[in-house]
């Protein structure tokens, strides 16, 4: 039976623990920081590669425009959706090839080295009025950074503790007294959860107050994306660790859950005109929800009806894991 | 006298080894019970069975003290052999952790005093010294009053005052009326609180009864310890039986100066003599011919 006095009781010894840890709390706040002055410095500047071109009213690439080398051309039937990838500086150029005009973001070098590159070609298009506030690379990848930098804290944060118990015999002990499984489990989740929802809310207020990124939605709703983001990503590093009693099994699992996460769940780039299988992929990883949501309301101005699709499914996928980490739950060492 | 435990062919197996096998013993309220053996004799596996830890693979567990409604880890206190405690977390904090954990944080003052924890109580649990951090476990298994309370290897890598220090304290529980159950590899600890010891050996009990009736059985008298000679053999009674080991040699003699007389008639030297009264340690020997602690 549920007892709120132990779950309240073991809730509080973590605190202290986590709080009284200096080490590891300034980790945890000193880390994110320094990725995010980091990554405001390395993309203030410009990004490596080739030029991305949109083409807007041609069913394929015109023969002018084909000749000119290290440009990829990315296809476009509504030039509003291209336009609006222009402004997240996701392609670098569009020219609308039927209306015989092109556009650029006035925000972006390579931007303006594309119209320069394009310049002969063009002869007589005329240019189109981008309108609204400018979009940086930095506006559209923080939401990233700041759920990549959630995640770690989520995985890594409950996993290993829970292991390092295990292994000590911190749980062995614990299972000597009455407290149930799910009241042992519920307290880790609540002492994580509120650890990483404050950290991650000083880190947005810090970041937003040095770099000034774009935020057209509501704060409220970003803060509910956050809250279950947290939650489920918290569960998930409790699921892989509710067994095991070696660290360096479960960190590397935990890798394994965080990597395809960085990479296919939006944080950096973005996965469209990847092949659709691996969009698919990405829906089953919490932090894609979140990163969209977040990314959606940050940029787009996104309302609840809009990202209830990512909320759904991060509440869904927080209890999931809740359930299935009770249940799968192990106090003691494997033989 | 009443039972408050009873164990009936207890049987457990990991894999190819067996760990404990076939054992049953019984527990009398109010007594110290001992499980004695070497490293990896089946002790704590035998105790984690007990305990609810682990279950047995056949067997019985009875215990006749638990009340109706009350659950095992109510009835029972535990001090493991191998725990920790979170880290950073006060020697006082984790009292009141775990008395919330059992709904019961009346017995605190008490315990405090009763295993002199008040010297460090606000010291982190990490930074305790052996002897602290046994006595704070030993507190904790008492927290919420249990009846039968376990004790697994209290004392090891404890200094000598510490252990006689813990000793006094598990004394004290006694005289409280508590039921104990001691798993050790130190024979005089078992002398010094046991009134009641079983000897496991590679699973099985290969001895049990009390201390005193075991020595009384298996020795008469003293024994003598001496560098072995050639010739002692020779000038002892014929039904003495004699222990060999490592150039020494051992016997149990109700005659100590007419055999010693006879030693040093002979002209052999009396190089490494040393006299005892038997105790556990060689009892122990003497029943599987190898050292405790090996």
């Amino acid at each position: 039976m549920f007892k709120f006095a132990r779950f309240i009781a073991v809730l509080n010894a973590r605190n202290r623990e986590f709080w009284r840890d200096r080490a590891a709390m300034s980790w945890n706040l000193i880390f994110p920081l320094l990725l995010i002055l980091g990554l405001s410095l390395v993309f203030s500047d410009e990004n490596p590669a080739q030029y991305k071109v949109a083409i807007v009213g041609a069913t394929e690439i015109p023969e002018p425009l084909e000749k000119i080398k290290y440009i990829d051309y990315v296809l476009y039937d509504e030039q509003s959706n291209a336009l609006q990838k222009l402004q997240y500086h996701q392609i670098d150029f569009l020219i609308n090839w039927s209306a015989s005009s092109y556009a650029l973001n006035n925000n972006s070098p390579k931007g303006y080295l594309a119209a320069k590159i394009f310049e002969s070609s063009l002869h007589g298009f005329t240019p189109i009025e981008v309108s609204g506030r400018a979009i940086r690379y930095v506006d559209w990848v923080i939401p990233g950074v700041l759920g990549m930098n959630t995640m770690f804290s989520c995985l890594f944060g409950v996993g290993y503790v829970i292991v390092r118990y295990r292994k000590s015999g911190v749980l062995k002990r614990l299972n000597a007294t009455p407290l149930t499984a799910f009241e042992f489990v519920l307290a880790q989740v609540a002492s994580r959860f509120f650890i990483v929802v404050s950290i991650s809310v000083l880190v947005f207020l810090l970041t937003w107050w040095a770099i000034d990124f774009l935020v057209l939605g509501s704060l409220g709703l970003l803060l509910l994306i956050l809250l279950l983001g947290t939650l489920s990503l918290i569960s998930l590093g409790l699921m892989v660790a509710s067994k095991s009693s070696s660290e360096e099994l479960t960190g590397g699992l935990l890798n394994v859950a965080s990597w395809p996460m960085i990479i296919l769940s939006g944080v950096w780039f973005s996965l469209e005109g990847a092949p659709q299988w691996l969009q698919y992929i990405a829906q089953i990883f919490p932090l894609t929800h979140m990163v969209s949501a977040a990314r959606d309301v940050m940029i787009d101005g996104a309302t609840f009806r809009d990202i209830a699709y990512h909320i759904i499914a991060l509440a869904v996928m927080s209890g999931l894991f809740l359930i299935i980490s009770a249940l799968a739950f192990s106090w003691g060492k494997q033989r | 006298m009443t039972d408050a435990l009873i164990v009936h062919q207890l049987f457990k197996q990991y894999g190819q080894l067996t760990a404990v096998d076939n054992i049953s013993f019984s527990v009398k309220r109010g007594s110290c019970f001992g499980l004695l053996g070497p490293n990896g004799a089946g002790k704590t596996t035998t105790l984690e069975m007990i305990e609810g830890i682990v279950s047995p693979d056949s067997g019985d567990i009875d215990y006749p003290l638990l009340n109706k409604g009350q659950s095992l880890q109510q009835h029972i206190g535990i001090q493991f052999q191998e725990t920790a405690l979170q880290d950073h977390i006060k020697v006082k904090e984790t009292l009141n952790l775990f008395a919330n954990l059992y709904n019961d944080t009346s017995n605190i003052s008490e315990l405090i005093s009763l295993c002199s924890l008040q010297d460090f109580l606000d010291q982190d649990t990490k930074k305790l010294s052996g002897g602290q951090r046994q006595r704070l476990l030993l507190a904790l298994a008492l927290l919420h009053n249990p009846e039968l309370v376990f004790l697994d290897e209290p004392t090891t890598g404890l200094d000598p005052q510490s252990r006689r220090n813990f000793w006094t304290l598990v004394k004290r529980i006694k005289e409280q009326g508590k039921t104990l159950i001691l798993t050790t590899h130190y024979m005089d600890e078992a002398q010094q609180l046991c009134d009641e010891i079983v000897v496991i050996d590679r699973g099985k009990i290969i001895e049990q009864g009390k201390p005193e009736d075991l020595l009384n059985q298996h020795f008469s008298g003293t024994i003598i310890r001496i560098k072995n000679h050639n010739g002692i053999k020779g000038l002892l009674p014929s039904n003495t039986t004699f222990l060999e080991d490592q150039g020494l040699l051992e016997f149990s003699t109700s005659a100590v100066e007419d055999d010693i007389k006879s030693i040093v008639n002979a002209g052999i030297s009396l190089e490494g003599l040393s006299i005892h009264r038997p105790n556990l340690e060689d009892l122990f020997i003497k029943l599987t011919g190898h050292q405790l602690r090996s």
